[in-house]
């Protein structure tokens, strides 16, 4: 069947913000459909809350919608869209953008929108994702097709989870319905958990609805996913198998490509099975993912669950076999059939095929626990990891340890540190490190057999990593470091970090060591292709991976080449920015006329699609790794520059390292990026230039730091050099803590001291992020924090433009980052965050990379930031890129780009559901795992739309508690009244209703936890209050301040926790109550800018 | 243990042996199936063939009797990437090492298989040889060169059963086994290395089946009074098996005719057709086959280095069936007139996707059918 010409427009629903359990692999199969869509003539319309994605990018669609994700503000797209759409008919792709989109599509639905306007639903009809969504009509369906299930039971209450559960024996497994990620999710040993984990997941459900089940863990987990056409056609793409037991969510989950321990019967029967599962379901086009569970004791299989859509695991088979599943998607949705689609790959054989690998995919899940002191770090059915890599090996062993070392957790767990009784427990109960605790128990002489037993780890996994232990043990005892012994090494996967441990005498430099010794003995690694074919047919695109083999297929082109080092997993801090910042890089100079040579090991992210670069190295971002490609890229002899300033903090830790060997860096130089990190030199300079910072010091000892604490004055911003996303900084405000800090929190030495800040009190923060080509500079905008400064500013909401600096000290922070940038030579990107204190502003830290604001500032300026600085790195000027914004910034000294006459606010999104139990407290150290934006013509109005795109409604109506600390209180008064003002009740703890009541106001005085009951938990437990504004009282949050905020996120209260803040949200609410709700797609506010400033 | 895999073009691959020590001589063929090695190993057809397996991971879940495609495996010798020196599964009976040392086939194991499946791919199959003995390239070369070119050789004949024998068993299933169905056809199955899922899959389509040697004349065959006639799979070149093809023509419009793979070729040389042979075959479990009349793809199991040449039958009266969509070999015929038709594929899989298990239906549908006649 062809194309469906009856079809005029398509809208895309993306999945929002990062979460956890939905990040950037969204963002690649939603710009995947986009890019596919448009490609066909369809007029593409995409809406996204989330601004760091390369979907949003204007270019990607014809109309872009930077909107809430909810049911109004799509409502509100659909019917201008639909006015506008003129002919043919107007479809919606509701499976390319995770659950978020799906949901969204069947409350639309639901709610007779889709109706009302005329959209008919494509890729999934809303028969088929009730069917798959709904666990009880799933059940149904595969009783119905003869197929094995776990038994359960749907409830609504506790009474009835207690006596199914007493039916089939604990442990039960509890699944919300309807949440992300498993949100709410876990496992029961007995009646208490039960009880607690149930009225929890009852809550976390939007039917109020959980599945109790019968427990299948230390089962085998397989996943197959599937492709279905209009025709009936269905493929499977690719088998996964999990290392990790039934038990552990599959995202939480090592995971291996293809399976690995299933006969042909039995992945046959699997197959019968999965592809018996579409078509019952009845998704007709498209990717799904289906999951089964094998008792490894009998072969009984037991269909587990399906995704009526493409998913994380989509997008890691897609990554895994090379095979575009969300691409293939898209165009399945509009008519083609499997056998109309050529693979483009091969070019000559059609998509209607199931790739074959001769390779092993291994994906490990990045975890940050350290991020959340409290949060249980046991891994269940609800996920928690915040991010993934997946590597590519000719065997599992070196997959796995190529995955390792991707990771980038630095110290692996030392055997010294392991206490005997804590192996045992580490092995039974699934953990972040658990591999580490396997590989140390075959060690100790664990056999294999006991650590299957205690894991359920499949025995022929545990024998690989026996085998890796037992190879080191051996080469360690002999070290032989000759041709031989060194490839059989490398072969099985082993670095040069840790050869470098086990070979070399002095560990200084051993790495190093190694390399050169491989070098001299011709140990090398050779890039085979990933082809879907296993080279039964020749391959056009070179996706590449290293090894240790004979033959080489990646032979360099004469080219001059572009190197662009990505950002390896996510993990908060360290997000999709970083990935939008690197394909913008390959976009540009792709189109420069450079060959681009992408590296990253991230599954999830656009970078890592086959064709957004002409070259792509699926590889760990280390020094060993990136040194090899370089090298076998540079053998032809092409001019060639690598890139590290748009992967984040991974590449910058490479630059120096990189650049000693010889690889030449392009772009601000790595000298500059390091003096920019140095304390003292970068001080210095500051001094010179006559910019001010807060004072600050360093210290290697406890006595020092309380020194420098002093010196500088309390309170204090205390930190580790060298770390991105604000990892382990305080705000101290005496002696005790900075002691505690020293003791316990941070490892520091000569190389790495502690730094201390002087914190500055009551001051707006400001991100700046500016381009420079060693000469001339623009400022891409200046961002007003909407939390003041000590909140970290990934997770501070901001806005662009700024809405209540003064003009003169807007004009003072453009004269510094002109300065600074021209100081530093920057040649790209630089960040500069300020604080402002009573007027005057201070330098906090000067970045000079691609930052975290860049997507957002692009998409706010309608200016491609990021692709211009990638330009200025290969010598290209501003006053040729920018000409316009040169001249005038030289005319009037304003560097600045113009948003226009509107007002975009980047809101935060924070892990707290998936962490019951930690505080949400905000401080320096970011917790957020994404980002929305809000647009529109005011600045209240665009608060409140980034807010609700953030997740938190903002009332209209209701009762407001406010309880500020000492400091905040002569602000208080000031909020209160215009809360009243719409119509707002106040509740107040004492000292606050004191305050409010000597101004006039009337407030209902509410018990603080400890004081009595009812207090301020049970009203809001018992949804008496609709807004919290909550300031933490002290440098320790009190346990009442923990337990507000706890409750809060259970009852999705919104929560604010500084007075800006507060402010912004009362702006907020009362552009809310005006009824404030215009959409607007990014194109024609970049038009309309455009026409402004011309 | 050593060894050493040597083309008679010259090219060498040093490695580590398993299984078996000694010599392995045979066409090197590749294939592509990412489950299923047992099951290969024992194919009949692979007889006289040295098989590349591109899955580098290899003997991981070990082997067990039921996943046996014949009495003992047929391959001359294997190369792999990993050989698994344990097996986990819960049906496993014996690793694979000792499997193969058992049956006396030789592994070369830890060798670059990529690149050994790009040169025969860009280069065609070839003859090679396995020794964990002797080491000597030029010897090794020169042996493999001496080795019996698969173009012209009738191994049919050779692997075929030498007695008429009567099969009983059903589709291996695991959870609830499937009833024993009366039977309620008769079908004769030449064997020219005849896989036992065939037998399997026509045991279960609720037919009497008796097997019998790949020389039987078709006199012998219709006076056991068959509902249908069932051509196997084998190995070697079609066009020797003058036999067979005689055969063939004597039972055309007599009884039912069902054929696969090798079965399939001498159908397209009886009717009068060419065969050819292909510069790498298809082996593996992932080809996309059309079946004409609906356009429906099927993902199915190949295994075969010749193929009939579609032109050679355009005077017959025969209808082009199944064409795969990788290359275009013709896939699958039928004759417009007579009760005949074959697959050049596997519909019985193992190991590969059941899609086209609906032709035993089929043969099954032909057969009542014709007793209707």
């Amino acid at each position: 069947m062809p194309r469906r010409n009856d079809i005029s427009k398509i809208l895309i629903i993306g999945s929002g913000p990062i979460v956890i359990g939905q990040s950037a692999e969204f963002d690649y199969s939603g710009t995947q459909a986009c890019k596919a869509l448009k490609v066909e003539g369809y007029e593409v319309v995409l809406v996204n809350s989330n601004p760091a994605t390369i979907m949003t990018d204007p270019e990607m669609a014809d109309r872009t919608y930077v909107e809430p994700l909810t049911r109004q503000y799509v409502e509100d797209i659909i019917r201008v869209e639909a006015e506008s759409n003129r002919g043919g008919t107007f479809a919606l792709l509701p499976t390319v953008g995770g659950q978020t989109a799906l949901n969204l599509a069947v409350e639309l639905s639901d709610g007779g929108v889709l109706e009302k306007y005329g959209v008919e639903l494509i890729g999934a009809q809303l028969r088929a994702i009730k069917k798959a969504e709904d666990r009880l009509l799933f059940k149904d369906a595969m009783t119905r097709i003869g197929l094995d299930v776990p038994r359960s039971a749907l409830v609504n209450n506790l009474k009835d989870g207690l006596e199914f559960s007493g039916k089939i024996g604990f442990p039960v497994i509890i699944r919300p319905s309807f949440t992300l990620g498993g949100t709410g999710g876990g496992i029961a040993y007995n009646r208490e958990e039960l009880v607690d984990i149930l009225s929890r997941g009852l809550d976390l459900s939007p039917v109020h609805e959980v599945l109790i089940e019968e427990s299948v863990l230390g089962w085998k987990e397989f996943e197959l996913e599937l492709m279905r056409d209009l025709a009936d056609n269905v493929i499977v793409v690719c088998s996964i198998e999990n290392f990790d037991p039934m038990g552990v969510h599959t995202g939480d989950s090592i995971t291996v490509a293809p399976a690995q321990t299933l006969t042909d019967r039995e992945y046959q029967a699997m197959r019968d099975a999965a592809i018996q599962v579409i078509r019952e379901i009845g998704v007709e086009t498209g990717g799904s993912n289906i999951q089964f569970a094998v008792d490894p004791h009998t072969g009984r299989m037991v269909v587990i669950e399906m995704n009526p859509r493409v998913s994380r695991s989509s997008a890691l088979a897609s990554k895994a076999t090379g095979f575009p599943i969300a691409k293939i998607a898209a165009k399945l949705a509009v008519g083609y059939t499997l056998d109309e689609i050529p693979n483009d790959i091969t070019r000559k054989t059609p998509a209607c095929f199931e790739p074959t690998l001769d390779y092993v995919v291994v994906k490990i899940p990045k975890w940050q626990f350290e991020k959340f002191p409290g949060a249980d770090e046991r891994l269940g059915p609800q996920m928690k990891s915040v991010g993934e890599v997946m590597a590519i090996g000719r065997t599992f062993k070196e997959a796995l340890l190529k995955g390792v070392r991707s990771l980038e957790t630095g110290k692996p767990l030392e055997a010294e540190k392991i206490e005997p009784r804590l192996l045992t427990q580490r092995l039974v109960t699934p953990h972040p490190e658990r591999l580490q605790y396997i590989r140390h128990a075959l060690g100790y002489g664990y056999s294999v057999k006991q650590v299957a037993k205690l894991t359920g780890v499949d025995p022929w996994f545990l024998q690989q990593v026996s085998d890796i232990a037992a190879f080191q043990a051996e080469l360690e005892s002999s070290r032989d470091g000759t041709a031989e012994g060194l490839r059989q090494a490398k072969r099985m996967g082993f670095s040069d970090a840790r050869l470098g441990k086990l070979l070399m005498e002095n560990g200084r430099g051993a790495p190093e060591r190694v390399r050169q010794l491989r070098a001299r003995e011709d140990v090398r690694p050779v890039y085979k292709r990933v082809d879907t074919c296993a080279a039964e047919f020749e391959s056009f695109t070179p996706y590449l991976y290293s090894t240790y083999e004979e033959e080489d297929e990646a032979a360099p082109t004469e080219r001059r080449k572009i190197i662009i080092l990505g950002s390896g997993p996510n993990r908060i801090g360290q997000g999709i920015e970083f990935d939008y910042c690197c394909c913008h890089a390959s976009f540009a100079l792709r189109e420069d006329g450079y060959e681009t040579v992408m590296v990253n090991c991230n599954p999830e992210t656009v970078s890592t699609d086959y064709d957004t670069s002409d070259r792509l190295y699926f590889e760990p971002l280390t020094l060993e790794d990136v040194l090899a490609v370089y090298e076998h890229e540079a053998a032809s002899g092409a001019p060639i520059g690598v890139i590290v300033q748009f992967g984040g903090q991974t590449p910058l830790n490479l630059a120096l390292p990189l650049k000693a060997a010889g690889v030449p860096i392009i772009g601000t130089s790595p000298e500059s990026i390091d003096l920019a990190e140095d304390r003292k030199r970068f001080g210095k300079l500051l001094e010179e230039l006559g910019i001010p910072q807060p004072p600050g010091g360093m210290a290697t000892s406890v006595g020092e730091a309380l020194a420098a604490a002093n010196r500088v004055g309390y309170p204090v911003l205390v930190r580790p050099s060298y770390v991105l996303g604000g990892r382990a900084m305080v705000i101290a405000f005496d002696d005790p803590t900075v002691i505690r800090y020293m003791n316990e929190a941070v490892e520091y030495s000569q190389d790495r001291p502690v730094l201390i800040d002087h914190f500055l009190e009551d001051a707006t923060e400001i991100d700046v992020d500016a381009l420079c080509d060693g000469k001339d500079v623009i400022i891409g905008g200046i961002m007003q924090h909407i939390e003041e400064a000590g909140i970290h500013s990934g997770d501070s909401s901001c806005v662009l433009p700024a809405v209540d600096i003064p003009d003169h000290v807007l004009r003072t922070i453009r004269e510094y980052t002109f300065r600074l940038a021209r100081a530093l030579n920057v040649i790209g990107l630089v960040n500069v965050q300020y604080a402002v204190q009573r007027e005057k502003v201070y330098v906090i830290e000067v970045n000079p990379r691609a930052s975290r604001t860049v997507p957002y500032v692009s998409k706010a300026t309608g200016v491609p930031l990021a692709k211009i600085a990638a330009r200025l790195m290969t010598g290209r000027k501003l006053r040729d890129l920018l000409a316009e914004q040169v001249e005038r910034a030289s005319e009037s000294g304003c560097y600045g780009l113009e948003t226009g006459s509107f007002y975009y606010v980047k809101s935060p999104v924070f892990p707290w559901s998936k962490f019951p139990g930690v505080d949400t407290v905000l401080g320096p150290e970011m917790k957020s795992t994404g980002e929305v934006m809000g647009v529109a013509e005011q600045f209240g109005a665009a608060f409140a739309k980034a807010q609700i795109a953030a997740g938190q409604m903002l009332p209209t109506s209701g009762t407001a508690f406010v309880s500020v600390n000492e400091r905040d209180k002569r602000h208080v008064e000031q909020i209160a009244r215009m809360l009243v003002g719409m119509g707002f009740d106040l509740v107040a703890t004492h000292g606050t209703a004191d305050v409010l009541e000597r101004a006039g106001f009337q407030v209902e005085r509410v018990f603080k936890v400890e004081e009595g009951r009812p207090n301020v938990v049970d009203l809001i437990k018992g949804d008496k209050i609709h807004l919290i504004i909550n300031t933490p009282q002290g440098p320790d949050p009190f346990f009442d301040e923990k337990a507000i905020r706890r409750a809060a996120v259970l009852r999705r209260i919104p929560t604010i926790t500084t007075i800006s803040a507060a402010r912004a949200a009362v702006e907020g609410i009362a552009a809310l109550q005006r009824g404030e709700l215009a959409v607007h797609a990014l194109q024609e506010l970049h038009a309309r800018r455009a026409a402004v400033t011309s | 243990m050593q060894a050493v895999l040597a083309l008679e073009d010259g090219r060498v691959f040093r490695g580590k042996g398993y299984g078996a020590s000694g010599d392995a001589l045979g066409e090197v063929v590749f294939n592509t199936s990412i489950t299923g090695y047992q099951e290969i190993f024992t194919d009949p057809s692979y007889s006289g063939q040295i098989v590349v397996l591109t899955n580098p991971e290899i003997g991981n879940y070990g082997t067990n009797s039921d996943d046996n495609e014949a009495g003992h495996p047929y391959i001359e010798g294997l190369v792999v990437r990993e050989f698994s020196r344990i097996s986990s599964n819960w049906r496993s009976e014996q690793v694979a090492d000792e499997y193969l040392q058992r049956f006396r086939v030789p592994v070369i194991a830890d060798i670059d298989t990529r690149a050994l499946v790009r040169h025969i791919r860009d280069h065609g199959v070839m003859r090679g040889m396995i020794s964990t003995s002797e080491f000597d390239p030029e010897k090794l070369i020169a042996r493999a060169r001496s080795i019996r070119k698969m173009d012209g050789t009738d191994l049919a004949r050779v692997v075929s059963t030498k007695e008429k024998y009567e099969w009983h068993k059903g589709p291996v299933s695991f959870g609830s086994a499937a009833a024993d169905e009366p039977a309620k056809f008769h079908v004769v199955a030449y064997d020219y290395g005849i896989k036992h899922n065939i037998l399997r899959m026509l045991r279960g389509g609720c037919c009497r089946v008796t097997v019998v040697p790949a020389e039987t004349s078709a006199a012998d065959v219709l006076s056991l009074n068959p509902d249908g006639v069932f051509l196997s799979n084998g190995p070697g070149d079609p066009e020797p098996c003058t036999y067979a093809q005689e055969s063939i023509r004597g039972l055309l419009g007599k009884a039912p005719v069902f054929g696969i793979c090798l079965g399939h070729q001498l159908i397209g040389l009886a009717l009068g057709g060419k065969t050819y042979k292909l510069k790498f075959g298809h082996h593996g479990g992932n080809h996309p086959v059309k079946r004409m009349a609906s356009g429906k793809i099927e993902i199915t199991a190949h295994n075969h280095n010749f193929a009939v040449d579609p032109d050679s039958l355009k005077s017959s009266d025969v209808e082009f069936t199944h064409l795969d969509l990788n290359d275009n070999t013709l896939e699958g015929l039928r004759h417009r007139s007579l009760p005949l038709f074959s697959v050049q594929y596997h519909p019985e899989a193992a190991p590969g996707p059941h899609d086209s298990h609906y032709l035993f239906n089929d043969f099954a549908k032909l057969m009542e059918e014709w007793r209707g006649k």
